[in-house]
């Protein structure tokens, strides 16, 4: 038996991120009294410099590749891209986090050391090709944004959000860990190499993989798995919610493109189709609720489901063209939803007490109020209804036209069909931003802190220049 | 020698239990054992799969799982302390303050 | 220097936006300077490319691709963000910022009043302004595409800009209407562009590879026959879309209410530039349309009749504006002629000069609006002359180019119109010819009647005044215009009694455009028959309308009495607006209540309202899931499970 292999250069920004919130954690040790001296806000420089630093060490990486620690973490170009957007999310949510945790909060270490270990496992998710790691990185995210959702425990909503997440996520779990047990059964092996190799068919590897897409599909949010989404979306924290609804979905979909390749010796016609249903239905049931909502944050919640379904679409096509147009559709989503749930953020009222949520009509009149802000948000919502020239639409695009190429032409068409109905419920705020009057609570100066201001301008501007300059990044993702 | 499958079958009707048990309780802590039910099944699982394939990444897997059902357990307990703080229940029929 | 033309978008776009951002702060002064200066920069942009153009080398045939952009790219199809910069796109953005230029002008002056003759508070005028630029920038990026998607982007846009404007007195019903029914009329012919470009992109877009006009054009060489279905199809519903935007039959219904807008907006969009936009699509794609004389004949019998239909209802009018709206679709009648029978050059020439005609009369009777108070009715006007004595020169001299007296802008472009009418459809030229002579009555009556005489309203009349120059200056351009323009079209045989070699400028730069096109030709003693036939025709109509007018001669107002029988039917417009409210609009309606009760009542709420909301003892599942409690999510959880394992193991 050789030695392990232990190429830690491998996983150096997944170091960085854990060795970062390990800081954040003893942070209120090293400077007891910061909060008294104006440094209040020094776990989040310290977390959002760990995030950029884990950055740019994953841009420098570009020429380490290879598998390390035995086989169970690998660092590739897929895992590469998927680091690039979950610290994208997470420092966009981290700078919404700046502003909005001092409302109801004072334990900021605590904050950002969770956050820095959701953003760590699902980093580690991204690399895992063993079924051990995959599901410890699984639950390293899940556990940490378990507390997240709670974290606001001034109001029984939060409370209520994190306790459903829980239960189910642990329900889920379930699931996936005897997904896993019976990719075992059949094959023997936890490498998702040599689960592929053994090239075994049969009742395990059949149940193993259904039960798996269960478990995935949750952390997905793809329905029928999706009934927790909407209330942990609603009740956590603004932040979090932002990140973790980009994030975890972009985690999971890497890991749900290596697990179904690994699955090779299933007929690609079977979870082809499954996922095509699942698809099909989660855009559906995601668009058809999300017109009814009166909450700006649950609507956005039910949007995110529908994106769910957007996504899959991508990985039923099954070819090169739908993994990028899902790469591209994950980046274009992080700028939007990110963006859409910071200006829904802003609008809300938190408190020590409760968080008063933005209303569907929170937004109205907002371009006299705020008029860049009210731009911004009209291009979020216009680029998640998939209206051109902008990033969404683009993603759209790719996602149905590789849909279409593969054959798979009636699901593109339920895609489109889906974007008109949404287009409704987004175009509605847009219309009321610049059309309607505000609201009669609206007279209040809508504060706008620094750093919620850079992410939205962060987020406005990616939205848009993805949108231009589609297809030069779309052809890099291709390479 | 007891053959695999029959571990097997016992595992998939621990699980099973438990996941009848998440649906029809109404107590969040019993829900949640439930739920421990269902990992230890899949435990169970692991543990006749590494006995019959002879190498030891079932049994790693074991370890793993149990020192994360540790943790999850720390972290619902928590949870369901923070609740309860509010709301002097936790049955979970009550808590649905989230909902439509 | 034509690597920077993307300038010229840039300019308006940052007016724009300028306004839209800080117009509040920049006062109504400072927006109005914004608002100008975006659009002299850009018609400055506008003649750097004509310099540009002449400049190019012979092997470019006058064809300069920019492409700013890659835009989308999906499997083999490329649409980029590109301009096309060739003769006929920088005749057509001259025409655009020019007189673009010189209405923003007029309108920074015109805006400081409401409809009410309030002052418009400094919000509304930086919007205003904000509009007009925005309408600008698509105007350009219409005219400037270099591919069919990014036409139609231009398209939308100058679609948009014009229902915002024609309903920017908001508060009045009638505007507000008015902008809703341009919405609605647009939106067929828009849907037929759609259409035509979807099947182009099916027929050629896979072997072309893009959406671009000269690559698809490139691929018109497969097709050999003439008259293929497929191409008649497609010129047809480009037709319908041209139409729509240039208020022809069928379409023409919006323009009339369209008047409801400010004057700078009737000027600029409903009369200068975007309702040509129709006739610049055809001659854009006139390859498409040489490929099927079927379409051409269409296009020109559409013209033709449209040209006739609308002279004859604005004999009868008696809304300053409504005269001038219903002579712009006559006239876009004539253009459409022109392209129907093949002769391009001739078509752009009568837009060109229209354009600053139309938009002289638009504003003048906006001078003659405000001096008045809004009234706009020629009856009760009369003897303005004393009281106006700017602008009614300016309105006459606009007549006389409308109506086509010798050697004034209309003159010219009309006749070459008729010309080669004249040798491809004689029924044509004779309904042209008609049209002519009723042009030239009705731009006089509405001279004669609004200026001329006694005032027939003294409360209105002692209470008129000329208007400040900063409204009146800036039309003597347009006058010049309406005077001059057309002698950059002097035809051949006109230019041969002079012995001037080339006398038709337009024509010869258009030439790389058109350079496939044949126009036939007639001896030049024939074609200065003609020329002559058409100054009698315009003398005759003016001279009917100064005996009816002004000499209240017998014989003329018994011939009016002899016409009386139809006058109904022209003052009713013929009753097209209430066929089409009997025959489509009630019937859609009705369609639409039964697919809104059945389809969104029934269905989309009733799905909407089963899952936002649980319906005590609602049996459905789907209903009751998302009712905040745990186990009933687990539920569906578990059955997701158990059928996905089911559906795996099943087909596995």
């Amino acid at each position: 038996m050789s030695l392990p292999t232990l190429d830690f250069s491998l996983i150096l920004p997944e170091l960085v991120v854990l060795i970062t919130a390990l800081l954040v954690l003893i942070a209120d040790l090293l400077w007891p009294r910061a909060a008294s001296r104006g440094r209040e806000q020094a776990p989040a420089v310290l977390a959002l410099a760990g995030l950029i630093l884990a950055g740019l060490l994953t841009l420098l990486a570009g020429e380490w590749s290879g598998a390390t620690l035995q086989g169970m973490l690998v660092a590739d170009a897929l895992a590469r891209y998927l680091n690039l957007v979950v610290l994208l999310a997470a420092a966009l949510g981290l700078l919404l986090s700046w502003s909005y945790l001092p409302h109801f909060s004072t334990q900021r270490s605590e904050y950002y050391a969770l956050y820095l270990l959701a953003v760590a496992g699902m980093l580690f998710l991204g690399k895992s090709i063993e079924l051990i790691t995959l599901f410890v990185s699984l639950e390293i995210l899940s556990i940490a944004l378990y507390v997240l959702t709670g974290f606001h425990r001034g109001q029984l909503a939060g409370g209520e959000a994190a306790l459903k997440y829980f239960l189910l996520g642990a329900f889920s779990s379930g699931f996936l860990l005897y997904g896993a047990a019976l990719f075992y059964a059949a094959t023997g092996a936890t490498r998702l190499a040599d689960i592929a190799a053994q090239n075994a068919g049969g009742f395990y590897m059949l149940a193993g993989l259904a039960l798996f897409l269960v478990g995935l599909g949750f952390k997905l949010a793809v329905a029928p798995f999706h009934m927790w989404a909407p209330d942990a979306y609603q009740g956590a924290p603004t932040p979090v919610t932002a990140f973790m609804s980009v994030g975890t979905k972009a985690a999971a979909l890497v890991a749900l493109f290596r697990v179904v390749q690994a699955a090779g010796s299933v007929p690609v016609g079977v979870w082809a189709t499954a996922l095509a249903f699942l698809s099909l239905l989660t855009m559906t049931l995601g668009n058809l609720a999300a017109l009814r909502q009166s909450s700006l944050k649950r609507m956005l919640a039910y949007s995110s489901i529908a994106h769910a379904g957007y996504l899959l679409v991508g990985v039923v096509a099954g070819t090169a063209a739908g993994f990028d147009a899902v790469l591209f559709y994950l980046f274009a989503y992080a700028f939007m939803n990110i963006g859409a749930f910071a200006i829904a953020s802003l609008l809300e009222r938190p408190g020590f007490y409760a968080v008063q949520d933005a209303g569907i009509h929170a937004a109205d009149g907002l371009f006299g109020r705020r008029p860049w802000l009210a731009v911004a948000m009209a291009m979020f919502m216009l680029s998640l209804a998939g209206i051109p020239p902008l990033a969404g639409f683009f993603g759209k695009l790719y996602l149905f036209a590789a849909a279409v190429e593969s054959g798979w032409a009636w699901l593109a068409v339920a895609g489109v069909l889906n974007s008109v109905i949404s287009a409704y419920y987004y175009l509605r705020v847009v219309v009321g931003m610049f059309m309607a009057e505000p609201s009669a609570s609206a007279h209040l100066r809508l504060p706008l802190p620094a750093s919620a201001t850079l992410a939205v301008a962060l987020t406005a501007l990616g939205t848009l220049l993805f949108g231009l300059l589609a297809t030069p990044w779309f052809q890099g993702i291709s390479r | 020698m007891v053959p695999t499958h029959y571990y097997l079958i016992l595992a998939a009707i621990i699980f099973s239990m438990g996941a009848l048990g998440v649906l029809v309780r109404r107590n969040a802590l019993i829900i949640f054992m439930c739920v421990e039910m269902m990992l230890n099944a899949v435990n169970l699982t692991l543990v006749a799969l590494a006995n019959q394939w002879g190498n030891l990444s079932g049994q790693v897997f074991v370890f793993i799982v149990m020192a994360v059902a540790a943790a999850e357990v720390a972290i619902g307990l928590a949870i369901v302390m923070a609740i309860v703080r509010h709301k002097d229940t936790i049955n979970v029929e009550e808590i649905n303050l989230l909902k439509w | 220097m034509l690597n920077y033309s993307w300038l010229i978008l840039l300019f308006p776009a940052a007016g724009a936006v300028i306004n839209a951002f800080w117009g509040r702060r920049l006062g109504r002064r400072g927006v109005a300077v914004v608002a100008n200066l975006a659009v002299l920069a850009a018609l400055i942009m506008a003649l750097i490319m004509a310099a540009g153009v002449r400049s190019l080398p012979a092997a470019a045939h006058g064809r300069y691709e920019l492409t700013l952009w890659q835009w989308i790219g999906v499997g083999d199809l490329q649409v980029d963000l590109a301009l096309l910069i060739d003769p006929l796109s920088v005749v057509m953005a001259l025409v655009v910022t020019g007189v673009g230029f010189i209405i923003h002008l007029y309108a920074a002056t015109y805006m400081k009043l409401d409809d009410e003759h309030h002052p418009l508070d400094a919000r509304r005028y930086a919007r205003f302004f904000v509009y007009l630029n925005f309408f600008i920038l698509m105007m350009l990026t219409l005219v400037l595409a270099n591919n069919f998607l990014q036409l139609y982007v231009g398209w939308e846009g100058v679609g948009l800009a014009s229902y915002l404007l024609i309903g920017f007195w908001f508060h009045k019903p009638s505007a507000a209407e008015a902008g809703k029914k341009a919405f609605i009329v647009n939106r067929i012919g828009d849907f037929g562009l759609a259409l035509a470009i979807m099947w182009l992109f099916f027929l050629f877009g896979k072997s072309a590879g893009s959406l671009g006009f000269h690559d698809l054009f490139a691929q018109l060489e497969t097709l050999s026959a003439q008259n293929s279905p497929a191409l008649v199809g497609i010129t047809l519903l480009l037709l319908l879309a041209a139409t729509g935007k240039s208020a022809q039959i069928p379409l023409f219904v919006w323009l009339p209410d369209a008047m409801e807008g400010p004057s700078p907006v009737s000027a600029l969009i409903h009369a200068a530039t975007m309702v040509t936009a129709g006739v610049y699509m055809i001659a854009r794609t006139h390859p498409l349309y040489e490929m099927t004389p079927a379409s051409m004949t269409a296009v020109a019998w559409i013209g033709g009749l449209t040209a006739l239909l609308a002279a004859s209802i604005a004999l009868v009018q008696t809304d300053l504006k409504r005269i001038l709206a219903y002579s712009t679709i006559s006239q876009l009648g004539y253009m459409f002629l022109g392209v129907g029978v093949g002769a391009y050059a001739a078509g752009i020439f009568h837009l060109t000069t229209h354009a600053f005609y139309k938009a002289l009369l638009f504003l003048a009777a906006g001078s003659v609006m405000h001096a008045l108070h809004g009234e706009l009715n020629i009856d009760r006007m009369g003897g303005l002359r004393a009281k106006l004595p700017r602008t009614y020169a300016q309105f006459l001299i606009g007549a006389a180019a409308l109506a086509g007296l010798p050697l004034l802008a209309g003159f010219w472009s009309k006749d070459e119109i008729l010309y080669i009418t004249y040798q491809k459809n004689m029924p044509l030229y004779i309904i042209g010819l008609f049209t002519a002579f009723l042009t030239a009555f009705y731009s006089f009556r509405a001279v004669f009647r609004a200026f001329h005489g006694a005032p027939r309203d003294h409360h209105l009349h002692d209470h008129a005044a000329e208007q400040p120059a900063g409204m009146t200056r800036p039309l003597w351009v347009l006058a010049a215009g309406a005077l001059f323009a057309g002698l950059i079209g002097i035809p051949a045989a006109v230019g041969g009694l002079f012995g001037v070699e080339h006398s038709h400028l337009l024509e010869a730069w258009l030439h790389p455009v058109f350079a496939n096109v044949q126009t036939p030709h007639l001896p030049a003693w024939w074609e200065l028959g003609l020329l002559g036939a058409s100054s009698l025709i315009a003398l005759a109509g003016l001279g009917l309308a100064y005996a009816r007018y002004v000499r209240q001669a017998g014989w003329a107002l018994r011939l009016q009495r002899l016409f009386s029988p139809v006058q109904p039917l022209l003052e009713h417009k013929y009753w097209i607006d209430e066929i089409y409210m009997a025959a489509i609009v009630t019937p859609l309606r009705r369609l639409a209540r039964f697919f809104y009760t059945f389809g969104d009542q029934t269905v989309i709420e009733g799905a909407v309202n089963g899952l936002g909301r649980v319906t005590a003892g609602a049996g459905v599942a789907v209903a009751r899931l998302q009712s905040g409690v745990v186990g009933l999510y687990a539920l569906s959880l578990l059955l997701g499970a158990v059928g996905l394992l089911g559906f795996f193991l099943l087909f596995g």
